[in-house]
């Protein structure tokens, strides 16, 4: 098939989906203006039921904690393929894990990208878990914390060099908390298993609303994503850091 | 324009669908992968919206006060999180084939199959 009759098979089924969609917002009511009652029993019950003042957190770990943790492992088994993929085979010499370009110097870092990114290293850690133990407060959990926690390598790198970003960021213990993280929503769920409840069922005492113990397993379950997730950021920035590295050599 | 939201999802699935097709380079080809999961959260975000209303956290405002979805937003979530490593995914096969054939361009790709 050549590119011009692609394209104008492309533009006859295009006009189609295009009419799908006319034919498919038809009924939906104008923006604004849907209304939910899923959303509306959420709302209504997440402080008082389970002491979770951020809704979207009470969906994500809670009430639909089964389908998190099926979202979970898409990112668990998409790092999975990552590092698959980009394993050096036999016949790939190893990179010496240097920066080099051909044919050019790489200036020095500066002292004063130096100086800062060693500043924000910290902030930005701390920014990180704060933000993932937030989660049933405030808006922030797991996924968004587990994200922020990544970037703290990265300023690393930013920094100084490939081997000691590599130090810092330990591939081998990375790797055990990911998996740890991952683990870790199965085993909480499991343990309400064993304790004569259902899978994920909300056992534990929900504390004080507002306050970091509040929502009962949901604390415990962010860490464990917030851990999965920065995990997994940080070993897909390792494996292609590292792919850098061999092409410039 | 009340309608807005809903033209800007289906426009965005759209013309993300026409870059994978014409596409030309399998990392553009990945990024117009990247345009049309964006179309959900355009439609996602759109759908739960309601007029007037808050956020769906009850930190400072009482509970039973008019708030928007947040089931639509939970979803979103995960999605965006979701896809950065799904694009990472393919961006690692992207660089597979680019070390088996050494190109990145479709067509090519297909007359090396034979």
């Amino acid at each position: 098939m050549t590119r011009r009759i692609r394209q104008r098979f492309f533009l006859i089924s295009a006009a189609a989906l295009a009419l799908c969609f006319v034919w498919g917002y038809a009924d939906l009511p104008p923006f604004g203006h849907v209304s939910s009652s899923y959303a509306n029993i959420v709302n209504a019950i997440s402080v008082p039921q389970r002491h979770i003042t951020d809704a979207v957190t009470a969906v994500n770990f809670d009430v639909r904690g089964f389908d998190t943790l099926g979202e979970e492992f898409i990112l668990f088994t998409s790092v999975l393929g990552v590092i698959l993929l980009m394993r050096r085979t036999k016949d790939e010499p190893a990179g010496d894990h240097e920066d080099k370009a051909p044919g050019r110097k790489v200036p020095p870092v500066s002292d004063a990208v130096r100086v800062t990114t060693l500043l924000l290293m910290a902030p930005t850690i701390l920014f990180g878990w704060y933000i993932v133990v937030h989660g049933q407060v405030t808006p922030g959990g797991g996924f968004q914390g587990g994200v922020i926690l990544s970037s703290a390598p990265l300023l690393l790198y930013l920094c100084g060099s490939y081997p000691k970003f590599r130090g810092a960021a330990a591939p081998r213990l990375i790797e055990i908390a990911e998996a740890l993280g991952a683990a870790g929503y199965i085993l909480i769920g499991g343990a309400c298993v064993a304790l004569g409840g259902l899978f994920l069922e909300n056992l534990l005492p929900l504390g004080t609303t507002g306050t970091l113990t509040s929502g009962g397993m949901v604390p415990f379950i962010n860490l464990g994503v917030g851990l999965e997730v920065s995990g997994g950021f940080t070993l897909i920035l390792l494996v292609y850091l590292e792919e850098l590295m061999e092409e410039k050599e | 324009m009340s309608y807005l939201p809903y033209a800007v999802a289906a426009w965005l699935f759209l013309i993300g669908l026409y870059g994978v097709i014409s596409s030309r380079n399998l990392v553009h080809l990945i990024i117009c992968v990247g345009v049309i999961q964006s179309s959900s959260y355009v439609l996602l975000l759109a759908v739960g919206y309601r007029t007037g209303a808050a956020a769906p956290v009850f930190v400072d405002i009482p509970v039973g006060t008019r708030a928007v979805d947040p089931v639509v937003q939970a979803l979103m979530l995960t999605d965006v999180v979701v896809e950065v490593t799904v694009v990472a995914l393919l961006l690692a096969l992207a660089i597979q084939v680019h070390k088996r054939h050494g190109t990145l361009n479709p067509d090519e790709l297909r007359k090396l199959k034979g």
